[in-house]
């Protein structure tokens, strides 16, 4: 899922407020926490309070996409009303703001949002936490299943660092696990420590470098290995 | 690994079984480093420090780089530096740059360090690089003395590059296990010399020290006689799991208080309880561990020095 926060509404405002007339898109993809059609129909509400504030009306029309980050989804649940609109107002993450301008190039769509990281919900407990960090090189089947990269707050392939007190991180107060720490008991638990010990080479971050694409249906290979393979 | 030849006098020293002694420089904020050179010559007169570590950046902190101030004080005062690099504010590229800058400075040790996260230093919106861990840049620095070439196998002109390779190890880890594991890993990618984080546990650091026997590298324990208390109440909240002993604490809260008007008393008094918890300390360690010998990160508490390590 990617977690958004959504943006202080004097920010959202300040954006909008060239506008009388906007459209709110809420988007029921993988946004969490949700930011459907009711979180779309409070913003709108919001927006137009404020705008009395200032002594101005707000028209605003609040929907919602199936996935805005699909092009042909955003298309056409979004084309019959965006020309009567000045502005649209997205509540999806930069995955859907950038689409939306692109399939709307006439209008400006505006983020709600800040996209924070993609992330995971464990049941009861009250926050979502990053366990991936898509770096394009996954260490994973080394690390007992514990991601260093996002887990890490150096990033490092070859930890712990000093930093690591008690299984905690120095950064963030002693809060959140040491990942280096969880890394080496998942592997001694699996008489795994070999990997533990194994040394890890400095990574490749042309596959961690925006921008990044892939191309759909062919397997992934970057340029360098393309280059190697036409020798 | 093959043994690395000893470059630098704190190798040669370690290599003929001296018990050596490292002190500690640390540039802040500063334009004028005079401080610094001050410090690094009144080790010098001790004549019982054979080189000082330079830091990079301690606790996160935008500081003055460790490079200039390491070549200023082998330079105007003859004290050879352990130049402490982070991998912290420095990619790949970067890093190498300044390797192979600091060997045309005549810097011979490098303490590879992974530094600490900027999030605890004061930019704390900083990006923080760490493209390389500390172990990565170890194999860096290798690659540029031991082969000439960048981390891509491109050669260096001219060399050979001459440089002794450190790094650090935290006696005071817990779980201690992956921390010794982790030197390991260290070791077999290629150092030369061991510099721990501070330790006041004497059984704890003996312990700590007999489990890094295997690796056959020479380890320098790291102390920190305390100046004042103010330094050891912020070492024991703000260092990774460092505990000042209460007592110790307990000592110069005391002396702070007591000695309120009278700073000359007040620094006697503060100098006897270093000496003599610190004294019998590094006593027991040259006499039962195999340490090569003590890195004193006495940062301007020079004048213990002489007191503390006459016997040494």
């Amino acid at each position: 899922m990617i977690i958004t926060q959504q943006k202080d509404i004097n920010e959202i405002y300040e954006m909008v407020k060239p506008y009388s007339k906007i459209l709110i898109a809420g988007c029921d993809g993988c946004c969490q926490p949700p930011r459907s059609i009711n979180e779309a129909k409070v913003l709108g509400q919001l927006l137009e309070l404020k705008a009395k504030t200032e002594g101005k009306d707000l028209i605003w029309k609040a929907i919602t996409v199936l996935r805005q980050c699909d092009d042909r989804i955003a298309a056409t649940t979004v084309r019959p009303f965006v020309d009567e609109y000045e502005a649209v107002v997205s509540l999806a993450c930069g995955l859907g703001v950038v689409m939306m301008n692109r399939v709307f190039p006439q209008i400006l769509t505006y983020p709600a949002q800040d996209s924070r990281y993609g992330g995971a919900e464990n049941a009861g407990e009250n926050y979502f936490v990053e366990y991936c960090e898509t770096c394009g090189d996954c260490l994973l089947g080394e690390t007992g299943g514990v991601c260093p990269m996002a887990g890490c707050a150096k990033n490092l392939s070859n930890g712990p660092c000093g930093g690591s007190v008690e299984g905690l991180c120095e950064v963030g107060g002693y809060v959140y696990e040491c990942a280096w720490v969880k890394i080496w008991e998942r592997l001694k638990k699996f008489d795994r420590l070999d990997l533990f010990t194994k040394y890890r080479p400095p990574r490749n971050y042309m596959l961690w470098s925006s921008p990044r694409f892939i191309e759909i249906n062919k397997p992934f290979t970057n340029e360098e290995e393309t280059k190697e393979e036409a020798k | 690994m093959a043994k690395r030849p000893a470059f630098s006098n704190l190798m040669k020293a370690i290599r003929e079984g001296k018990f050596v002694i490292t002190g500690e420089l640390e540039p802040e904020k500063d334009f004028d480093i005079n401080h610094v050179l001050h410090s690094a010559e009144e080790m010098k007169k001790t004549g019982k420090i054979i080189a000082a570590n330079v830091t990079d950046g301690p606790q996160g902190d935008a500081y003055t780089c460790s490079m200039v101030p390491s070549y200023l004080v082998q330079e105007k005062v003859g004290l050879e530096a352990v130049w402490q690099m982070t991998v912290r504010d420095r990619n790949r590229i970067a890093l190498f740059g300044d390797v192979v800058g600091g060997a045309i400075l005549g810097l011979k040790n490098i303490l590879t360090l992974t530094g600490d996260h900027s999030a605890l230093g004061d930019n704390k919106r900083a990006r923080p690089v760490y493209d390389l861990d500390s172990t990565q840049f170890i194999e860096l620095a290798s690659k540029i003395i031991d082969e000439g070439t960048d981390l891509e196998g491109k050669e260096i002109r001219g060399g050979p590059i001459e440089m002794n390779i450190g790094c650090a190890a935290n006696p005071n880890s817990r779980p201690r296990e992956p921390e010794i594991l982790k030197v390991g890993r260290k070791v077999e990618v290629g150092v030369d010399f061991i510099q721990t984080q501070t330790s006041f546990d004497i059984e704890d650091a003996k312990e700590f020290l007999k489990e890094l026997v295997k690796y056959n590298v020479p380890v320098l324990l790291g102390l920190f006689p305390l100046k004042n208390y103010g330094i050891a109440w912020y070492f024991n909240e703000y260092i990774p799991g460092v505990s000042v002993p209460k007592d110790l604490l307990g000592a110069l809260k005391k002396v702070k208080k007591e000695y309120k008007e009278d700073k000359k008393k007040r620094n006697e008094v503060i100098d006897k309880i270093n000496i003599d918890f610190f004294l019998p300390f590094i006593r027991e360690i040259k006499k039962t561990t195999k340490a090569a010998g003590i890195h004193c990160m006495a940062v301007h508490y020079e004048r213990l020095f002489g007191p503390l390590l006459k016997d040494f």
